[in-house]
């Protein structure tokens, strides 16, 4: 097992700190639904780095962890509806909610394996449009070009949650030992990437 | 004969540094709540100062009055009390001229101010460590409402008068302690540590699972009895969203460490804990002073 290392600690702090500048100050006049929703994906981030920090790199074996990083895509993707797509928002919602809420049974409730594709399907679809929905914006003017940096942090969080996933299947894309030095570098990007774009709009 | 510099190098363990910080910035917060317009440096250090020697000056009292079972206790055997590196008239002479000379300060600069640095003191050295520390296990609340007294003179210094605000604020450190210390004394290294040096703990008198759940509680009453204090302050949404998600965190650990105990989740607890406390105290710098 990896060890945490000062640097990864550094890295996690400037994470939690640039999540935490962005609650404080990024989320002005975003009305109370988007504001609610992407205080919990950076509030998310903030805990994540803090338990890091805390509890070093197996926490990222427990399922409970695995259950709170999912707020990430599902919170961010559901304000990005919220914002840009509010004809789809209450269904959207409610997909992310029930997606949640059945993340949260299967990890209690069922096999390793059943809670690992409820995890990577809802996931998916939140990672899909926290993706997608940036880049078609931006590309069809309805928002600034730099806007599509917040899809790119999705794509890019959407891989360090797959790696996550096969890891825990017994099937790791890469060796935990990679995985694990990769993740902090990966949070603060995603979280500087989400910054840069959401400021943008 | 030791030269000076060695003299005081061997004072610094008996004024817990990192402790004395934490409280330190809790006065600091404390005083900046207090809106007071232009920051007057003078002031600030005259808080700081005054605050710095009561606090240390109760500290090192503490270590002399304690010493008996500092030096039975493994993680405090090493202290330069109980490991025989200074005397105990010496520590107890150093502890009372700095008390002394930190309430001479708070009582100059106000009378109200000085009365809230000398109740700290008091409860501190005379109620929680002389008279129940070694008697009940519920001293805790008094080391607590000593912990409490430095975000309360903070703020009097800066209103001038002990007002609800400054009670709640007071109040969450009260209830912030158990947090801090209980997860402490659950511990099993710790644990042993209290049981051998004869310190009624809340573990060994009503369990480990009940130590737990009044940490979840008094760390859910610490959170809203701050909350409640940041919205009496008027601080902006941003600072309040940040905040609850703090807490969430400090919450969410303390039920965790109801279900799934251990010794890792109570320590990752008691850092939290640490970390929550400063980050609540940087929210209400920055809020107030936007």
């Amino acid at each position: 097992m990896k060890k945490i290392s000062i640097l990864d600690r550094l890295v996690l702090l400037a994470t939690a700190h640039a999540a935490g500048f962005q609650i404080i100050k990024g989320l002005e006049g975003c009305g109370f639904w988007p504001s609610l929703y992407f205080t919990i994906t950076f509030g998310a981030i903030i805990l994540s780095c803090l338990l890091l920090i805390l509890f070093g790199f197996d926490i990222l074996g427990h399922r409970m962890v695995v259950v709170a990083a999912t707020l990430i895509p599902l919170s961010l993707s559901t304000g990005i509806v919220s914002v840009y797509l509010p004809r789809f928002h209450a269904a959207y919602a409610t997909f992310a909610a029930a997606g949640f809420i059945l993340i949260v049974v299967t990890r209690i409730f069922s096999t390793d394996r059943t809670a690992t594709v409820a995890l990577v399907w809802i996931h998916g679809i939140a990672g899909l449009m926290i993706f997608a929905a940036p880049l078609i914006l931006s590309i069809n003017g309805i928002t600034p070009p730099l806007f599509a940096l917040v899809g790119i942090g999705g794509g890019v969080n959407g891989l360090a949650g797959l790696l996550l996933a096969f890891l825990r299947m017994d099937r790791p894309l890469l060796s935990q030992e990679r995985i694990y030095s990769l993740m902090p570098a990966l949070l603060l990007f995603t979280t500087a990437l989400f910054l840069i774009g959401m400021s943008a709009d | 004969m030791r030269s000076v510099g060695q003299r005081l190098l061997l004072y610094l363990p008996l004024i817990k540094a990192r402790q004395t910080a934490l409280l330190l910035i809790t006065g600091f917060a404390g005083y900046v709540s207090s809106q007071p317009g232009v920051l007057s440096w003078e002031t600030i250090a005259g808080l700081l100062g005054a605050l710095a020697l009561a606090i240390s000056g109760s500290t090192v009292l503490n270590m002399v009055f304690d010493r008996d079972i500092d030096a039975r206790m493994s993680r405090t055997a090493s202290r330069p009390l109980p490991a025989g590196k200074i005397g105990d008239r010496e520590a107890l002479t150093l502890g009372l001229a700095i008390s002394s000379a930190g309430l001479l300060w708070a009582f100059s600069l106000s009378i109200v101010f000085g009365s809230v640095v000398f109740a700290g003191l008091f409860t501190d050295v005379v109620i929680y460590t002389l008279w129940l520390k070694r008697r009940t296990a519920w001293s805790i609340i008094w080391g607590g409402i000593s912990g409490g007294m430095p975000i309360l003179a903070g703020r009097v210094l800066g209103t001038g008068t002990v007002d609800y605000i400054g009670i709640l604020l007071a109040v969450s450190i009260l209830l912030w302690i158990p947090t801090h210390i209980l997860t402490f004394s659950l511990t099993g290294k710790h644990s042993d540590d209290y049981r051998r040096a004869g310190i009624p703990t809340f573990p060994q008198v009503y369990g480990q699972g009940k130590t737990r759940i009044i940490i979840a509680l008094s760390s859910t009453g610490a959170a809203c009895s701050i909350a409640l204090g940041c919205f009496a302050l008027g601080l902006e949404g941003g600072y309040i969203r940040l905040l609850s998600v703090l807490t969430a965190g400090i919450i969410g650990l303390a039920i965790f460490s109801i279900y799934r105990p251990s010794d890792r989740v109570d320590f990752g607890l008691f850092k939290y804990a640490s970390l929550y406390m400063l980050g609540a105290m940087l929210m209400l710098v920055l809020g107030t002073l936007k």
